[in-house]
């Protein structure tokens, strides 16, 4: 199978926007980040039903690469990746400084893969299996959530379930990716629903996804996506 | 897992009010060296329930690696013996194979290969 096809792509000049007023050494760095993140190995069986196709490394390096350069959300902290798959993001913030990562997913399969992905890159990220809606964590240590949560084309209302718990844990910051076609309902959950003191949309990047019903003809779908950064 | 995740997690079944802290079966553990970073661990003392971590530390086998009272953070500022002990005790020891079980249940949540798996039954929800 091309794995290729289930990555995410990125079109458009939004995301060079969020760089633009970086200098030359933040783009090498930038370029390192998402090289490593290249050799990252993804779901070998995506399941459908649990949304699983990953943060491709040009988004996952420029997404955890703003965190961090622009809001000083990532290097020092504690840092979680709810539904994090094989561990692209919470690794990218390892990379990035992070001195403690979490990574939280239902599914054992993806974990193995990214615990091997964390010894691969030679970092250390905690890997906890749970279904994030019914996650218990006790006192405020995490600082920051970064997620790429199900868009809930699956399990309806999960994107906001996701949302909910991260303003509950994180402290600090959220990073988030949302169907921009939800932004105005995202922006009003989280400011009136789950008390967000503030919901920024960073910019608008284009997803492929794999298909998701059977209706779709085509193998994948191109979307429209926000990355948000919410502060809890 | 280490055992800062452990001081965070907590048995979230339906209707338990005393799912904390969960007691720590630890079957095999490694240590890993990682980079000392005082601000780091300054600044996440005040969040750690001590006398979870002292419990943690233990079933590891390191009964003297904490103090059983919590110190003062003004202590933490100066001792530098005891701020690594606590570096040692929260980031460098990865539980492999064990289980986390629940102190008001007594339900097991399994690690394996370093996962806690923290998923509930169909009825526990
Ligand atoms: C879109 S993928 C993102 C994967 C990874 N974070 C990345 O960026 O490459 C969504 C992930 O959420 C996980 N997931 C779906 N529902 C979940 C739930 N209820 N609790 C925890 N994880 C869930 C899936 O297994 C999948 O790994």
């Amino acid at each position: 199978m091309n794995f290729e096809l289930w990555g995410v792509s990125i079109r458009g000049r939004n995301s060079s926007r969020v760089l633009a007023h970086e200098g030359f050494i933040f783009e090498m760095k930038l370029k390192q980040l998402e090289g490593l993140l290249g050799s990252i190995q993804q779901f070998p069986n995506p399941k459908l039903e649990l949304e699983q196709y990953p943060t491709g490394p040009h988004i996952a390096s420029r997404l955890v690469y703003t965190a961090e350069n622009t809001f000083g959300d990532v290097n020092g902290k504690v840092v979680a990746d709810f539904g994090c798959g094989c561990g692209t993001l919470g690794i990218a913030g390892a990379l990035m400084g992070a001195d403690y990562i979490m990574g939280f997913d239902v599914d054992s399969q993806s974990l193995e893969t990214a615990s091997q992905n964390v010894e691969l890159i030679e970092v250390d990220m905690d890997l906890i299996q749970c279904n994030v809606k019914n996650l218990a964590l006790r006192g405020q240590v995490i600082n920051t959530v970064i997620m790429n949560p199900p868009f809930g084309t699956r399990q309806k209302g999960i994107d906001a379930e996701f949302l909910s718990v991260a303003l509950k844990v994180a402290s600090q910051a959220v990073y988030s990716l949302h169907k921009t076609s939800t932004r105005e309902h995202i922006k009003r959950i989280a400011l009136r629903d789950f008390n967000a003191k503030s919901a920024e949309v960073l910019c608008e990047l284009r997803f492929d996804v794999p298909k998701m019903y059977k209706f779709h003809k085509k193998k994948e779908v191109d979307i429209a996506v926000d990355l948000w950064r919410f502060v809890p | 897992m280490r055992l800062l995740t452990h001081n965070m997690l907590a048995c979230n079944i339906k209707g338990v009010t005393n799912g904390y802290p969960l007691r720590l079966e630890a079957e095999k553990w490694v240590e890993k060296e990682v980079d000392f970073n005082a601000d780091f661990l300054r600044g996440v003392f005040p969040k750690i329930d001590w006398p979870a971590l002292v419990g943690a530390a233990r079933a590891l086998g390191f009964h003297d690696l904490l103090p059983v009272d919590a110190p003062d953070p003004s202590v933490l500022a100066s001792d530098d013996e005891l701020l690594r002990r606590f570096h040692r005790a929260l980031l460098q020891l990865h539980v492999e194979e064990g289980g986390l079980v629940c102190p008001e249940t007594s339900r097991r949540f399994p690690i394996n290969k370093g996962i806690p798996n923290m998923l509930l039954h169909e009825d526990e929800v």
